[in-house]
């Protein structure tokens, strides 16, 4: 019943590794075509690597699904080129009201900070952002995606990886080094291998209505606990592009699913909620329980690699499901690109593991947090939660307790084996400390630079970087630095030098947000993430800690 | 960091303990239960420490009486 969006449809195209003997070898295949896989194949042929995609269907996402996409997420996607589309056709939210009752009892401002080129986050459905990267995909000679191509197989035979395909035009199989298992929560190939991923299943069932409405709500996130027109539950409000609304009720533990998807039943509780005079349309229903599960270990013998939903899920209050599958898949490519160019020893993948692990677990125990305040397990936790409702009204000091969802932040990987630790004589604050992503601000390119945009991230990402403020060059460090592959040097200067991509820090903001003094240099990891820092470059220091962030020192 | 005091620590045990029962005299247990509530978020805002408020938790769930 989706009005304002005709999903396209992509032909089965024959392939000639159907009848190739023996079968076609692939450096690496990704198994399924949502957002996940479609990244991936992107960020890989960016980095040279070319890929086949496999997606069992023949189009993106049927209805909206995920629909809250973070800064983070947009700042990964403009590394592909699709950030832009994702902002001009998604809508901009800052503001989120509670109600408790009929009351509203606390707002929240995700006041964005001046001086950075993306939004906090905005919201669109999610067969845009697979639309947006499978014609981004067509960019790239090197992705070859292939629709109706239902991966049937995934077995390790030494060194390779066979892949299995069923298609409307028979089976055949194929080879690669490496496989990415990109097909979702419930993962077939996953199952398939004897692989779990385990965690909590939660007992609640929610219903999705998006619906169409000519009224006039503001674009803000509005979130009930136990409303008037829905006694006992929980009701999320949120604005979709193409005047759509998405509406996400709790429903309860024995809430009868067949029942739930018949829009006469649903009509009287949206009526309700809106009132008797406004009208509206169904644009989609969708019935649903979720699960915060992770899989033990990302990695499966090697060379068959988890990434997305299939590795790991949660609840979608924080809006860290698709946002955390995106930063689990940028953190696996820039890895696995130079594990396969043979820049870093195949250790390096470990680290995905590692760094994704803890991505996953920050996400599934905010999102459980979320979900039990939104859905107590028993009276007395019940009492607290309304409690705390009340006490929000008048009293500033309750309103942290209130939890309808912690929005998702990237991760720091502080603590990971590819950081280098700052020097104590090195005084820098915490901020940005080595393992945070890095912070945006507006920049003026002097000379050519990585990408035209007037913003410090393009100019990061997909390689290492030294960014060094230009008023104390060590200029013998960085003559050797300028040879090592892989690496290039961005200085932050008021005038072009030689030699050097230069970039004018034109509102003073580079300066304050990386604590800039003269000669401070950051190494940022082609994720845009920080690997180390230092007030003064020396040659030695940072190419030490470039092949720890490489995974060579501690193999 | 300090750590959780429980060495005797009112300014007057008699007077509290007094005034505790008068919140709860009305004795609708829902309304008491409901003030109870409050008391603790309010309190342990007040704290605010998270040790000291898990080791709190941790004492009062050790339960010694022979009825539970």
């Amino acid at each position: 019943m989706v009005s304002t969006y005709v999903n396209p449809v992509y032909a089965f195209q024959h392939s000639a590794d159907q009848i190739a003997n023996p079968p076609a070898h692939h450096r690496v295949i990704i198994v399924g075509g949502g957002p996940t896989g479609l990244y991936c194949a992107l960020d890989l042929a960016k980095q040279g690597i070319p890929t086949v995609v496999l997606d069992e269907d023949t189009t993106v996402s049927y209805g909206s699904r995920a629909l809250c996409f973070s800064k983070r997420t947009l700042e990964i996607l403009d590394r592909v080129g699709c950030g832009q589309s994702m902002v001009n056709k998604g809508v901009t939210w800052q503001l989120g009201k509670v109600f408790f009752h009929e009351r509203q009892v606390y707002e929240f401002n995700l006041l964005p900070e001046p001086g950075h080129q993306r939004p906090a986050f905005i919201n669109i459905q999610q067969y845009y952002p697979e639309e947006f990267l499978v014609n981004r995909i067509q960019d790239f000679p090197e992705i070859d995606l292939r629709w109706h191509s239902k991966v049937t197989q995934v077995k390790k035979i030494g060194d390779l990886v066979e892949v299995s395909v069923n298609t409307p035009e028979g089976d055949y199989r194929m080879t690669c080094d490496y496989v990415l298992v990109a097909d979702g929560a419930n993962s077939p190939i996953r199952e398939s291998l004897g692989l779990h991923s385990t965690g909590q299943i939660f007992n609640d069932t929610f219903l999705i209505a998006d619906i169409l409405m000519k009224a006039d709500f503001p674009t803000e996130r509005w979130f009930w606990f136990d409303p008037p027109f829905h006694p006992g539950q929980s009701v999320l409000l949120h604005k979709q592009p193409d005047g759509c609304w998405r509406i996400d009720f709790q429903l309860g533990p024995n809430a009868d699913r067949q029942v739930w998807r018949d829009p006469d039943k649903v009509r009287p509780l949206v009526q309700a909620m809106l009132g008797d005079d406004i009208e509206f349309e169904f644009e989609w229903l969708s019935v649903y329980s979720f699960r915060c599960r992770r899989m033990d270990y990302f990695i499966h013998e090697d060379r068959i690699l988890f990434v997305g939903d299939s590795a790991h899920q949660v609840s979608p209050f924080g809006a860290r499901g698709a946002n955390g599958a995106l930063q689990s898949a940028e953190n696996l490519i820039w890895k696995l690109s130079r594990v396969l160019k043979q820049q870093a020893p195949a250790a390096l993948l470990k680290t995905y593991d590692q760094e994704r692990s803890q991505g996953a677990d920050e996400n599934i125990l905010n999102s459980t947090r979320a979900t039990d305040f939104i859905t107590p397990k028993n009276r007395v936790t019940r009492l607290f939660r309304d409690t705390v409702l009340e006490l929000a009204e008048q009293q500033p000091f309750a309103r942290p307790l209130v939890n309808s969802g912690r929005l998702s932040v990237p991760c720091t990987y502080e603590k990971s084996v590819l950081s280098t630790p700052d020097l104590v004589a090195d005084q820098f604050p915490k901020m940005l400390c080595p393992g945070s992503s890095c912070k945006d601000a507006p920049v003026q390119a002097l000379n050519a630079a990585h990408n035209a945009e007037p913003w410090l991230l393009q100019q990061l990402g997909d390689r290492f970087v030294l960014l060094i403020d230009g008023r104390a060059l060590a200029t013998e460090a960085l003559a050797a630095l300028k040879q090592v592959q892989d690496l290039e040097i961005v200085v932050i200067a008021d005038q072009i030098q030689a030699n050097y991509t230069t970039l004018k820090d034109s509102a003073g903001l580079v300066t304050e947000r990386y604590d800039l003094q003269p000669g401070t240099a950051y190494l940022i990891r082609p994720d845009q993430h920080v690997a180390a820092r230092w007030r003064q470059v020396q040659a030695d220091k940072v190419l030490a800690a470039l092949q720890r962030a490489l995974g060579k020192e501690w193999v | 960091m300090s750590s959780l005091n429980l060495q005797a620590n009112f300014s007057d045990a008699d007077a509290f303990f007094a005034a505790l029962a008068d919140l709860h005299r009305e004795g609708d247990e829902r309304k008491s239960e409901r003030i109870n509530a409050r008391l603790i978020l309010i309190l342990a805002n007040h704290i605010g420490e998270q040790a000291i408020l898990l080791e709190a938790m941790r004492i009062a769930a050790q339960v010694t009486t022979t009825d539970e």
